[in-house]
Formats: structure tokens, C-alpha cells, sequence
């Protein structure tokens, strides 16, 4: 299988689902003649033109509008967020018109969008750049919220959500477009609601989305040679909807859970698996459920500092030694 | 092709892109019985509360509205090229349109009193002229969207009476199931999107609209309507920007009655001769008129949507208009910030229902005794549109958790992977 990058792997998706549905088109800040801010969409206002690949002005909520509208009408707009946290500029018309209007028309509209782009901290570029929207948006019932931590996964779930008939919130990582890993050639699909084990154990279970992934596998490693501790990792890829069996079937194996996520824990992600673990998993724990979460302040933007925000190996490492 | 809106004080021409640059009409012409003046910018003005208590107001709306009568318009828009041909059993149809909103929302707002409709009720009466002449002027391709008074141009477009009512009374008979209510009536199959209870957060849905009728090539338009509250929304300045930018064939209709829920035009909006007149800042045509005559709106909205469709062009026409009600129902002050004698007037004066049943008696088109049973026919079918919606089954509990994924109502693979609710 060719070796290519998160950002080629989303690309190449791009690419398949615009040959194949001329309902398709991508739109955004600078996604066309710019190239897209960080390249995701390099090449593809070139080979499918100003119709299918739109370069959108400064304004999030428009544009964002302006998909559900075109989407309402049977078109598939894939929309790109320069960052996740532009979309507080559009709120509105992601939560109000993407995320009701299906409820309060009594199932008479859907909104097939894919909404995209990269939502992480860790790049120093400050509070306002570097928010983690998974937790809102998953609050909402009807808006599907995906974080693929892998080139494979991003290929995959991408071509989902775009095939999708309700809209995705797709959450990319800037930290990751670069990372390569093996992708098929031509077009698959990976289910959403579909976590995978992306290594099994069973002495403990990390669970994570997005980035965090790789950051427990990195831990991982270091529990096994250093301490002897098979931990498991599962990559909950996406968050709404939520593939409990695979969570609640690997802690019933290992009997400890930490929870490891960049969103913050105050309500977040791994708040609500928590919760589930509490309700499903009770009898199953010998430990009690522990997590590793950014700090819980706004992103700092001094380089060091907001390195000790997120979790780290080493601190996923600690907390599982403290479980024991 | 260079097309002339009816009216012919606002002489519109196309413009290459970019040029456009509308001939602002003479502000007499344009005929805005709500701005009192345009405002000075710095002056004092004073605020309608503050002018003087109700008892002394007549003089106030009175010498607002004479500005209004004043310039008497000259153009007899029944001639215009949107209302020439118009058959009698059309003009009749309007008339029975107008008086079926009317006599729906007067079931409405009294069973609404009575305490068993929930939420919010913003009634349409007064306005119905407007959302009448814009389903009238559809051609099957064109796609409307609203905002939360929205009653008015549900039915206009051919919803039934007994699905709106239902939808009031939270019956799963309802045109949304009971899940949308007042501000939330549907009907994609009628090219109706809605329905938006967010202030101008349909305004971008109505580009949406716009953009895939240019995108599939329909030979469409859409119309997209909004207060005159709303265009202080920024998102609505956005889609004027983007409106012009891609040359996307959408009208946007501000019905304004005069008043953001209590505040008033001039207490909410910095205005320079008219509201829709922002729009000469994006290079997006605009124009004014009134909405209390049939052939004067259908002249107006004729020509800006003939023009959006062949040119694929944008535009704001801004109608004047008048709401009798409060905000909704539920607002308590819908007599204290403007005064009970300039509603009176309204409804005396400027009622749409009465103006086209005037015109049409005046025309022969129509008599007494079959306006009376036009009527008639109207109160009974509200009548019993109340009755459908109070003996119609509520929905049922398990319907909680339906018309929210499309993937899961269709039980297809993709609905069936993960959990997607979260309640026990």
C-alpha cells in the first residue's frame, strides 16, 4: 500500500467523491487558488474549476448557510473551516439550521454537509485558534462529529461523511496533516460509529479520539517495555454516534479505563465516557475510571507551557501507574 | 437585457457587474408610511414612547401616513406587465388566499388565548398581501424561505389549513409532526424551505437556495424574506456580499412593518432614505414599494424575480407593510410603543384584504355577495382546521427520537453503526 499523508489521504478522497458525484463541491477560505491554508485541497481548484472548488470570502456564517441551503436542496457541500474555531463566527446556522431544521420539519429536509477542517491546540497560535468543538457539537442531536487520528481513517471517513445524509463535523488535526501511514489507492469507506482497538492489551484500556490516539500508543509502548503494563487503545474515530460496544468489550477485558483527550474535561468527550462507564461498566472496574485531558485553561500561547497543556505519553503513562 | 421595474421613479438598469449603481429614487417617492423622516444623523428625534402618551398620538401616525397619501402613485399597476393578463378566477384566488390566512390566524390567536396552543404565535394579519403575491408570482422552479411569521406564506403556497393548525396544536398531524410549532412550517415539495425562528439566520439558507438553482440550472429563483429587523443581523451584509459576488439569483424581500418586535425603525436602524437601500454598498440592486396593493407588490416582486431568474442577478426589495398584532401574541406592549390610533388607520386605511376587495369590486371582477361567501368559505374551512388539529392524536412518545438522522429514520448501514442517542 503507498505510504502518503493525512493531508494526501484527504485530498485523494476529495478528489474520488467530486469525480463521482457532480453534486459534490468543496468550498471555504482559500480552498481553491490559495491552494487551502494548509494544502488540504492543493490541486483541486486546477482539475475540477471554479464551480466544484469555491474560494468563499471572510464570512463563516454565509457560507456556512449558504451549504445547508444548497445541501437542503439535494446538493453535497463539503465546507472548510480555516479552523474549527472559526465556526463560533456561524454557530447558528451549524446548530440551529444544520442541526434542527431535519427535527422541526418532521423529517421533511436533511442536510447532507460535511463540515471540515483542523480543530487542536498545540501549535501556539493562541486561545482563538486552538478550540476543540467536538463536545458542542456531539451535544447536538443530529449533527455527527468524526476525528480521525490516522491517514486511513481520514481517507475512509471522509468518503463517509461526504456519502452521508445527515451533516458531519469532520475534525481534522494541523499536527497531523503531515503524518504518513498506508492508504489503499481508489475509494473504501469506514462506517462512522465505528471505533477500532488500534492495539490490543490487557492490562488497561486508553481511550481516545484524534490525536490522543497516537499519544497513547506512544504510551503504550513505554508501559510495555518500561513497565511491563499491556495497555489497549481504542480509537473511538467517532464521537457522535458513539460505538460503546467496543469501549465497554475492552474494559471488560483489561478492568481499567483512562480516559485520554485534548478536549477539555469540563463537559467533554471524555466526560460522557466516563458517564457511560459509570452506567455500563461498574462491575467490570478495578479501578476507578481516570483521566488525562488538556489543562482545563484557554490554550497559552508560550511555547513550552502549552506543551505541558496537552497530555502527553508521559503523563498518560503516569496515570495509568497511579491506577495500579 | 435591460429591464425597468415597474415602478417607475426607482429607474433601474443593468449594470455591468460591479457598476451597478441604482438611481436612488426621490425619497417622496418612496412611499414609506412607517419612517416618519429620514433621520438626521446626530439630530434628536424623538422616540415614539417618549413622544406622547397614546391619547395624544393621532396627530403622530396620522401625519406619518398623509406622507404616504401624498404622493398618490401615478402608475396604474394593474397595468403592469405581471398583472395585465391576469385572469378574474386569478384575482379571486388571491383574494380567497389573503382571507384564508387571515381567518386561519384569527383561529389561531383565539385559541391561543384560550391556553392551548404552546409557544410563541407571530401573526401574519395585515401582511398577508405580500407572502399572496410572491406565491402567486412562483413559477415551480423558484424556492421561498422565511422567517418566524410564517404562516402567511405556508399557506400562500398551497400547505393546508388543517396541517398548520395541527402544527399549533403540537399534533402529530401537524405539517412538522408537532416538532417545529408557530415559526417552524415546511413544505420542500411546495418550495417552501421554511420557516426560521432565529432572526435573519435564514437569510444564508436563502443563498443556499440561490447557489444550487445556479449550480443545477434551473431556471429558478429565490426569494428569501426578512424583517426589517433583521438586516441589522451581520450574516445578512455577508450574503449581500456573496449575493453580488457569484451572481446568485435570489431576492431578498424585506417586509417592513415598522417595528423590530417594540422597537421601532428609527430607534433600530440607521437608515438613508430606506433600509434596502444598503444594499448600493455591495453592488446589489434595490428598490422600494408598498405591500398594501396587490398589483403594486406583484409589479415589484414580478420584475426583481424575472430579473434574478433571466439575469441570474441579486436584489432587495424592500415592501412596506403593517403588522396589526404584536411581535407575537405574547407581546404584552404591542399597544404602548406604537399608538392604538396608528393601528386603527392601518386596518382602516391600508388593509390589503380590503384594498384588493375594493379594487376588484371596482373592477367588476367580482361582487358583494361572492366576496361574502369567499369569506364565508374561509372562516369555515379555519373553523374546521380548529376542529382537525383538537381532535388529532397527539405524536407519540417513541416519535421523540425520529426526524433527527436521516440515516437512522431510513434504518440504512449508516444509521445502524454506533449509538446515536444518548437518553436511557
Amino acid at each position: 500500500m503507498p505510504l502518503i499523508t493525512y493531508r494526501q489521504a484527504l485530498n485523494d478522497a476529495f478528489a474520488e467523491e467530486l469525480t463521482r458525484d457532480e453534486n459534490v463541491f468543496l468550498m471555504g477560505e482559500e480552498v481553491a487558488q490559495y491552494n487551502g491554508a494548509y494544502k488540504v485541497t492543493e490541486g483541486l481548484w486546477k482539475r475540477f474549476g471554479s464551480k466544484r472548488v469555491i474560494d468563499t470570502p471572510i464570512s463563516e456564517a454565509a457560507f456556512l448557510g449558504l451549504g445547508v441551503g444548497a445541501a437542503m436542496m439535494g446538493l453535497r457541500p463539503v465546507v472548510e473551516l480555516m479552523f474549527w474555531s472559526f465556526a463560533y463566527v456561524g454557530f447558528d446556522q451549524i446548530i440551529n439550521n444544520a442541526g434542527c431544521v431535519r427535527y422541526m420539519s418532521g423529517g421533511l429536509i436533511n442536510v447532507p454537509m460535511v463540515i471540515r477542517g483542523p480543530a487542536n491546540g498545540g501549535t501556539n497560535v493562541g486561545a482563538t485558534h486552538s478550540h476543540t468543538p467536538e463536545n458542542f457539537l456531539a451535544n447536538t442531536p443530529g449533527l455527527k462529529v468524526v476525528c480521525p487520528a490516522t491517514p486511513y481513517d481520514a481517507k475512509g471517513l471522509m468518503i463517509s461523511s461526504i456519502r452521508d445524509n445527515d451533516t458531519v463535523c469532520f475534525m481534522e488535526n494541523t499536527l497531523l496533516y503531515g503524518d504518513l501511514g498506508e492508504v489503499p489507492e481508489g475509494s473504501y469507506t469506514i462506517p462512522l460509529g465505528v471505533a477500532e482497538v488500534k492495539r490490543e492489551g490487557l492490562d488497561v484500556s486508553l481511550i481516545a479520539h484524534g490525536r490522543a490516539v497516537l499519544t497513547c500508543l506512544a504510551a503504550a509502548e513505554i508501559l510495555a517495555t518500561e513497565h511491563g503494563i499491556e495497555a489497549e487503545v481504542v480509537d473511538l474515530r467517532s464521537i457522535r454516534p458513539l460505538d460503546e460496544e467496543t469501549i465497554l468489550n475492552s474494559v471488560a477485558k483489561t478492568h481499567r479505563a483512562i480516559l485520554v483527550d485534548e478536549n477539555k474535561p469540563f463537559c467533554g468527550v471524555s466526560s460522557q465516557i466516563a458517564a457511560l462507564l459509570a452506567e455500563h461498566a461498574f462491575d467490570d472496574l478495578d479501578a476507578p475510571v481516570l483521566r488525562v485531558t488538556a489543562l482545563d485553561a484557554p490554550a497559552i500561547y508560550s511555547m513550552p507551557l502549552e506543551k505541558l497543556q496537552l497530555p502527553d505519553a508521559q503523563a498518560v503513562v503516569a496515570k495509568v501507574l497511579s491506577s495500579f | 437585457m435591460a429591464r425597468k421595474l415597474s415602478k417607475p421613479s426607482q429607474s433601474k438598469k443593468s449594470a455591468p457587474k460591479k457598476a451597478v449603481r441604482p438611481v436612488v429614487s426621490k425619497p417622496k417617492s418612496q412611499a414609506k408610511p412607517l419612517s416618519k423622516a429620514t433621520p438626521k444623523k446626530g439630530g434628536k428625534k424623538p422616540l415614539p414612547l417618549e413622544k406622547a402618551p397614546a391619547k395624544k398620538a393621532p396627530s403622530a401616525p396620522k401625519a406619518v401616513l398623509k406622507d404616504a397619501t401624498k404622493t398618490p402613485s401615478k402608475v396604474d399597476f394593474s397595468k403592469s406587465p405581471f398583472n395585465a393578463s391576469l385572469k378574474p378566477a386569478q384575482k379571486i384566488g388571491y383574494l380567497r388566499e389573503m382571507l384564508r390566512i387571515r381567518r386561519f390566524e384569527q383561529q389561531a390567536l383565539k385559541y391561543y388565548n384560550q391556553g392551548i396552543m404552546g409557544g410563541f404565535l407571530h401573526l401574519y394579519n395585515g401582511q398577508e398581501s405580500v407572502a399572496v403575491g410572491t406565491a402567486s408570482l412562483m413559477n415551480g422552479h423558484d424556492e421561498i424561505i422565511t422567517a418566524y411569521r410564517d404562516h402567511g406564506h405556508a399557506l400562500a403556497v398551497g400547505m393546508g389549513m388543517n396541517e398548520c393548525m395541527a402544527e399549533l396544536f403540537g399534533k402529530g398531524t401537524g405539517c412538522s409532526k408537532g416538532k417545529g410549532g408557530s415559526m417552524h412550517f415546511f413544505a420542500p415539495d411546495k418550495h417552501y424551505w421554511g420557516g426560521h425562528g432565529i432572526v435573519a439566520g435564514q437569510t444564508p439558507l436563502g443563498l443556499g437556495l440561490a447557489f444550487a438553482i445556479k449550480y443545477k440550472k434551473i431556471n429558478g429563483c429565490a426569494v428569501a424574506f426578512l424583517g426589517d429587523g433583521a438586516v441589522n443581523q451581520g450574516v445578512f451584509s455577508e450574503c449581500l456580499n456573496m449575493a453580488a459576488l457569484w451572481d446568485l439569483p435570489i431576492v431578498y424581500v424585506i417586509e417592513n412593518n415598522g417595528y423590530s418586535m417594540g422597537t421601532s425603525l428609527e430607534r433600530s436602524s440607521a437608515v438613508n432614505g430606506s433600509l434596502a437601500k444598503r444594499a448600493e454598498g455591495f453592488c446589489v440592486e434595490w428598490a422600494t414599494c408598498e405591500g398594501f396593493d396587490l398589483y403594486e407588490l406583484r409589479a415589484n416582486l414580478g420584475a426583481a424575480m424575472e430579473r434574478a431568474r433571466k439575469e441570474s442577478k441579486p436584489m432587495v426589495l424592500e415592501v412596506s407593510t403593517y403588522r396589526y398584532y404584536g411581535h407575537s401574541v405574547a407581546d404584552a406592549n404591542a399597544k404602548k410603543y406604537r399608538a392604538p390610533e396608528e393601528i386603527e388607520l392601518y386596518k382602516s386605511d391600508y388593509d390589503p384584504i380590503t384594498r384588493w376587495q375594493n379594487q376588484l369590486l371596482k373592477e367588476k371582477t367580482v361582487t358583494q355577495a361572492q366576496i361574502e361567501k369567499i369569506d364565508d368559505e374561509a372562516k369555515a374551512e379555519a373553523a374546521a382546521a380548529v376542529e382537525f388539529g383538537i381532535a388529532s392524536p397527539w405524536p407519540s412518545e417513541e416519535s421523540i427520537f425520529e426526524d433527527i438522522y436521516h440515516e437512522v429514520d431510513h434504518k440504512t448501514e449508516a444509521g445502524q453503526t454506533g449509538r446515536f442517542f444518548f437518553s436511557e
